[in-house]
């Protein structure tokens, strides 16, 4: 008395049209083929340039450790559907403004670097989620939001530094301040923290001829398991959810808007000791600068590895980081053998941060338009 | 019981999937029970004391046109926020007999209520698995949600895959449960939402909202099938559809809605597609003598003619329609909500991708061009006025004039500059004026925005703009959707009146019969995409009921 | 602004409180007594108020073209123009030509007009195609692809091969160089054309009317017929698809106006600056224009040449006398870079968060 069961072969099989074989590879080409093209492009650059093996190794193993984190802390929010996090310029600033407090207060070493993290975490944390609520009310254009917001807060941050500190803040310290009493310097030193990450386990373990930043390494293997870790979490699924389809999400109970906010709260967490970490090893910031291209490098590291608007991983950030920065350290010299003139180079190199930007929002609005559309159509 | 009423109208398909049920034996206890539901949208009331019970293993179909009540009544027992936010409803929702309060989707769902949705809420990038169990994932604890909290939790893939395939199973489906969504046919998906609500251990009513709208014929006979399953597993279905053939296939009890009053609960067995069709359009018609004409429209002088005309109108897709109107008439089109009638209109206007053969006077229209089907002769009253028809924040006399200044070059004046006009707001005043003063538009003048105007005003600024085309052609969707009744007797002696005064042709699109019985000459019944027949405004309920869902009958006109 | 012709009835009325409230907007009323506010300090500091208006005028007629550049895209609904810079740089490259050839005055500054053109409506057509594709990402589009531009144009301000020995870097005889003078050019010629003194203060006639010419250019175009047709696009697409108007081709000329606007804006710009700046200076162009137009009133729907103009007064004014005022009263910090980034960020965040209705 049963109904009849249902198979695959009752219903027409569409199932295997929509995947004929050998799709694979080129699938595989396909989200592959922007890190190809750079690779190739970096090959060029560093036949072309023709610099030291050795010099080049080490640059590009500082580079790593410098930056990789940054480049990590965005796949949390690519994963909830916010897109590329400009806003990580905020978090940027939130570590700054810990390292000035830390250096305020004369507190070195890995130590002062540990305080440092923690001083940045209620920062960020109440920026992120002020982000997470303008971006709440944004959605749909996050990025632009996000992108904007990150100007904006500069704008505070330099109201505070440039001009409350002295004024309504009370702080007397003429080694960080202007001499008029008002606001911070243009450059702040941190000998005090310098390196103190990098240097802090295995300092006298060399990797063939070369000094690794084991603890930095360490760090960013921790993210990048945590990271995994966090996606296969009941929360990390409820992003994913957020992400394909907030509407879908809603319906099934989830609440879009939390977890979206946690999302940025996250991200602006990890960009904050990402500023941290990529401040110590260089040793000294810009006051009111080192956080502006923080956003932009980034980003464009990551869609170099491959990510998109939709869909980043671990290994598209650290390939990413890998290639753009081969190039950073290339160009100059490789435009400069090529053409003669060295800025070229230069400017090839923002030109490519810049484009890789512009092709891969373009593509992404235009994919998921045409996306719309044969839904429309189907 | 297991011979049908009407054996030549079943489909083939249904014959080796319907398996009688036996005698009905359905328990005496009831899973849901509604009480005097009463209902009302600001002052409009929308359900009039409905009393309805469903028993376990019952598939209870609840047919009826649009407007009936049917959704309203869907989103009262899913405890939808719209409901609530429109003043709540009167009398009392029972469940195994205990009253209960049901104010959200999640108490709909603790109590064991489950929705499948017409359109499907399920996430493409995601496995069935993750799908079925979106939100209600099984985790297990570890470090960091011991500090953390629970959102921590790693998620329990293996018991996860173990639950969907159970429910899978349940209906009999076939399927690697770790295949994407994205990946299936869609006739898979509707199985992936059905899982979803059987694997919620709870569930003891599915209310399926039109499932079979969106799937093809052999689709809908797997689905039939599946519901059939749950319901020998007790489960209680609530089947919506506007499928005739499908109701007669599956369900116990029909219950026919019309007006948000429920007038009939039949059981199967006892009655007949024409019985319900008959008590689904049934409703008294006041139809007044309208004025006539020197010469009455024929077959001889034909206006238009579409042939094989196909309309790619999401939900509303024609399908190779054939159609002829004579010159000076008022020609209805009717049927149900995606059968396609809204499409026709739409597709000629160009403004969804057509294919097909539109002749207008003997010349062929080029399609998908928005700008020939203007220059036809032609205007177009759509029927998502705020959507298409209006520029809620212009002036009415730029809502009026517009649509001519780009298709005739009215309104514009010469200036000084060689080549250039400019528009003219004196001519575009006093045409508004004397425009807003013909068509009785209730207004501050010609400068308010439309935005701030009734409905019923709003549709005249809709057919002011496309009367001010002096067409010869005049298309109208929907023209009395959301309008007060009063304004909706204005609208339809304003068309009579194009009509008669001015000979305009006029191709009226309504849901709702009896105002196309009411103006127009003939009425075309439109079923998947085609004209199934056109009927005499006085033809009897029962016709218009059988042709809408999609009968073939021997006495039609034309 | 749009109340001029009402008749207040009554003092106490509070409904025409509220509606001149919601038609002048939060953002303005605060932006206008912050302005108001500078001023009073400006005059008890004893400032020398003619100086800071002239200036506010020469910065208003500076920057107006480029403002006025956001209402094509804002009237077909395409949105905010952040793709400006390569409008600029359009105009740039025409003003290079037109100096390589040595040409002075009003020759010179409209032969850099003409040689812009072309090359504005040819990138602004193809910006309009890559723009009509990304449709809802076109501000995140057009910042990217403006900066694209900018750094790539980089390389060809380097690589270009001109030869005018003022224009080109003196060490290595190649490539031109950052700032190129225009004092025998045509440095202010705009600027200079029938300005007089009224009160101490300069009135740069030519610039302003310059200005002016183009805004009512502008508000007669909208009353065209193709410029009903952008009306309604922007407003509603569906109504204009169906009154037989082809959306596309209006997005499209919108996009094509903006840019030509912006070139020619970009020369207006560089005359009254004295200098042409190439390299990275275009890099931020678009926000001062896109936060004056929202300043003014305009939204991302919805844009008139009232509030451009009203807009670009407030805006460029408030950046112009924030400078002075707040050095003199702060003793020597600049807040003015700080008050600009603040209010003109805002201004734009303010707009892409806010709830449009319809």
């Amino acid at each position: 008395m049963t109904a009849p069961k249902i198979t695959p072969q009752t219903l027409p099989d569409k199932t295997t049209e929509k995947t004929p074989q050998g799709s694979h590879l080129d699938r595989i080409l396909g989200e592959m083929s922007v890190p190809i093209f750079f690779a190739l492009l970096c090959f060029i650059g560093i036949i072309a340039a023709d610099l030291s093996p050795r010099f080049l190794v080490n640059e590009i193993i500082t580079r790593l450790a410098r930056n990789s984190f940054l480049v990590l802390s965005l796949i949390i929010p690519v994963i909830a559907g916010l897109g590329l996090n400009f806003g990580i310029v905020i978090g940027a600033m939130s570590g700054q403004a810990a390292l000035i407090i830390i250096t305020h207060l004369g507190i070195g070493g890995l130590p002062g670097f540990l305080l440092a993290a923690l001083i940045s975490v209620p920062f960020s944390v109440t920026l992120g989620w002020l982000t997470g609520q303008v971006l709440n009310r944004a959605k749909g254009r996050e990025m632009v939001t996000g992108y904007i917001l990150g100007f904006f807060a500069n704008g505070l941050y330099q109201l505070v530094f440039l001009v409350l500190v002295g004024t309504l803040i009370p702080m007397n310290n003429p080694k960080l301040m202007l001499s008029s009493g008002i606001g911070l310097r243009n450059t702040i030193d941190l000998i005090a923290v310098n390196r103190a990450l990098d240097n802090a386990l295995f300092n006298s373990v060399k990797l063939g001829a070369f000094k690794v930043p084991w603890a930095t390494f360490l760090v960013i293997g921790l993210l990048c398991l945590f990271t995994s870790y966090f996606t296969k979490t009941k929360l990390g699924q409820q992003m994913r959810a957020v992400g394909q389809d907030m509407h879908i999400a809603e319906v099934s109970g989830i609440n879009v808007n939390r977890t979206r906010l946690i999302a940025i709260i996250i991200s602006t967490v990890l960009g904050a000791w990402g500023q941290l970490i990529y401040l110590q090893n260089i040793g000294t910031f810009n006051t009111y600068n080192s956080h502006e291209q923080v956003g932009m490098f980034s980003i464009a590291a990551l869609l170099i590895g491959g990510a998109s608007i939709s869909k980043a991983t671990i290994w598209n950030a650290l390939l990413g980081v890998l290639l753009f920065h081969t190039l950073f350290v290339v160009s100059p010299l490789a435009g400069q053998r090529i053409l003669g003139i060295p800025q070229v180079g230069e400017y090839f190199r923002s030109f490519l941060a810049y484009g890789i930007i512009a092709v891969s929002l373009a593509l992404h609005a235009w994919q998921s338009r045409k996306k719309v559309e044969s839904k429309d159509k189907g | 019981m297991s011979s049908p009423v009407f054996p030549s109208l079943w489909r083939p398909l249904w014959r080796h999937n319907y398996l009688p049920r036996g005698v009905l034996q359905l328990p005496e206890s009831t899973v849901l029970e509604l009480k005097n539901i009463t209902k009302s949208y600001f002052g409009v009331t929308v359900l009039k004391g409905i009393n309805l019970s469903v028993k376990p293993g019952e598939i209870h179909a609840i047919v009826g046109e649009n407007g009936a009540g049917k959704s309203t009544l869907m989103n009262l027992i899913f405890g939808m926020p719209v409901i609530h936010e429109t003043g709540g409803f009167e009398g009392d929702i029972l469940m195994d007999g205990q009253p209960v309060k049901i104010s959200s989707p999640r108490q709909a769902m603790e109590l064991g209520i489950g929705m499948v949705h017409q359109e499907f809420m399920l996430i493409p990038g995601f496995t069935i698995t993750e799908n079925i169990k979106l939100n209600r994932e099984i985790t297990k604890p570890n470090l960091a949600s011991k500090v953390l909290g629970s959102g921590l939790e790693t998620l329990d893939f293996p018991a996860m895959r173990k639950d969907s395939r159970q429910a899978l199973e349940k209906l009999g489906l076939a399927i690697d449960e770790s295949t994407f969504v994205s990946r299936l046919p869609v006739g898979y998906m509707q199985f992936v939402e059905i899982a979803r609500e059987i694997d919620k251990k709870n569930a003891r009513l599915i209310v399926f909202d039109e499932p079979t709208a969106v799937l093809a014929e052999s689709e809908a006979d797997q689905l039939i099938a599946a519901m059939k399953r749950l319901a020998e597993q007790g489960i209680a279905i609530l089947f919506i559809t506007h499928r005739l053939d499908e109701v007669m296939a599956c369900s116990d009890t029909i219950s026919i809605l019309r007006d948000g009053e429920l007038v009939k609960t039949l059981t199967r067995n006892e009655t007949s597609v024409g019985e319900i069709a008959e008590l689904m359009v049934g409703r008294k018609l006041e139809r007044s003598p309208l004025p006539g004409r020197a010469t009455e429209p024929s077959d001889e002088d034909l206006i238009l003619e579409l042939k094989d005309f196909r309309v790619e109108m999401p939900g509303e897709r024609v399908r190779g329609l054939n159609l002829k109107v004579r010159r000076g008439e008022i020609l209805g089109i009717g049927g149900l909500a995606g059968q396609g009638k809204v499409g026709i209109a739409n597709g000629v206007m160009g403004l969804y991708p057509a294919s097909g053969h539109v002749i207008k006077d003997g010349v062929e229209l080029r399609l998908n061009d928005p700008k020939a089907a203007l220059e036809a002769k032609m205007a177009f009253v759509s029927e998502d006025r705020r959507g298409v028809g209006l520029l809620l924040d212009e002036s009415i006399a730029v809502n009026i004039v517009l649509t001519s200044i780009e298709t005739q070059n009215k309104f514009l004046r010469w200036t000084i500059l060689p080549g250039v006009r400019l528009l003219d707001q004196k001519a575009v005043h006093d045409y508004t004026l004397k425009i807003i003063k013909d068509l009785d538009i209730r207004c501050t003048g010609p400068n308010q925005p439309v935005r701030r105007l009734s409905g019923g005003n709003q549709q005249k600024v809709c057919l002011a703009r496309a009367f001010s085309l002096h067409p010869e052609i005049l298309w109208v969707s929907e023209p009395t959707r959301g309008i007060d009744i009063g304004a909706k007797q204005l609208v339809l002696d304003l068309l009579v009146q194009f009509n008669r005064k001015y000979g305009m042709t006029i191709i009226m699109t309504s849901s709702e019969l009896n105002e196309l019985r009411r103006i127009c000459d003939r009425i075309a019944l439109v079923y998947k995409g085609k004209v199934a027949g056109i009927l005499k405004p006085d033809a009897s309920d029962r016709d218009f009921g059988l042709m809408i869902a999609g009968k073939q009958l021997a006495k039609e006109v034309g | 602004m749009e109340l001029k012709g009402r008749k207040i009835k009554s003092l106490f009325n509070f409904d025409h409180l509220k509606t001149f409230y919601e038609k002048f907007g939060l953002p303005r009323l605060i932006i206008s007594c912050f302005l108001l506010g500078l001023f009073l300090l400006a005059f008890i500091m004893k400032m020398d108020l003619a100086i800071l208006i002239s200036n506010s005028l020469e910065r208003i007629g500076m920057n107006g073209l480029l403002v006025l550049a956001m209402l094509p895209t804002l009237v077909t609904g395409v949105g905010l123009n952040f793709g400006l810079p390569l409008g600029f740089i359009c105009g740039l490259v025409g003003g290079v030509i037109s100096m390589e050839f040595n040409l002075t005055g009003f020759t010179g500054f409209f032969t850099a007009i003409l040689c812009s053109l072309p090359l504005a409506a040819l990138t602004g057509y193809l910006y309009a195609a890559l723009l009509e594709r990304v449709r809802g990402q076109e501000m995140m589009v057009g910042t990217y692809v403006g900066f694209a531009v900018v750094a790539g144009m980089c390389i060809f301000w380097l690589m270009a091969p001109f030869k005018n020995p003022a224009m080109i870097f003196a060490i290595g005889g190649k490539g031109l160089r950052t700032t190129l003078t225009l004092n025998e050019h045509y440095a202010k010629i705009l600027n200079n054309f029938l300005a007089f003194k009224l009160f101490g203060v300069t009135i740069p006639t030519g610039l302003l009317l310059f200005f002016a010419l183009f805004c009512w250019l502008a508000y007669l175009f909208l009353r065209t017929r193709t410029g009903m047709a952008m009306l309604a696009t922007g407003a509603n697409p569906m109504y204009a698809t169906s009154s037989g108007i082809n959306i596309r081709k209006m997005r499209y000329t919108s996009v094509i106006l903006s840019n030509i606007l912006a070139a020619i804006g970009a020369l207006v710009y560089e005359q009254s600056y004295g200098f042409i700046q190439l390299y990275t200076a275009p890099l931020y162009m678009a926000f001062p224009a896109v936060a004056a137009a929202l300043i003014g009133g305009a939204t991302l729907k919805r844009a008139t040449v009232g509030h451009i103009i009203i807009g670009t007064i407030l805006f460029q004014t408030l950046l112009t006398i924030a400078l002075p005022v707040t050095q003199t009263v702060l003793q020597g910090t600049d807040i003015s870079e700080i008050a600009r980034m603040i209010i003109s960020n805002g201004m734009i965040l303010y707009a892409l968060t806010r709830n449009e209705r319809g």
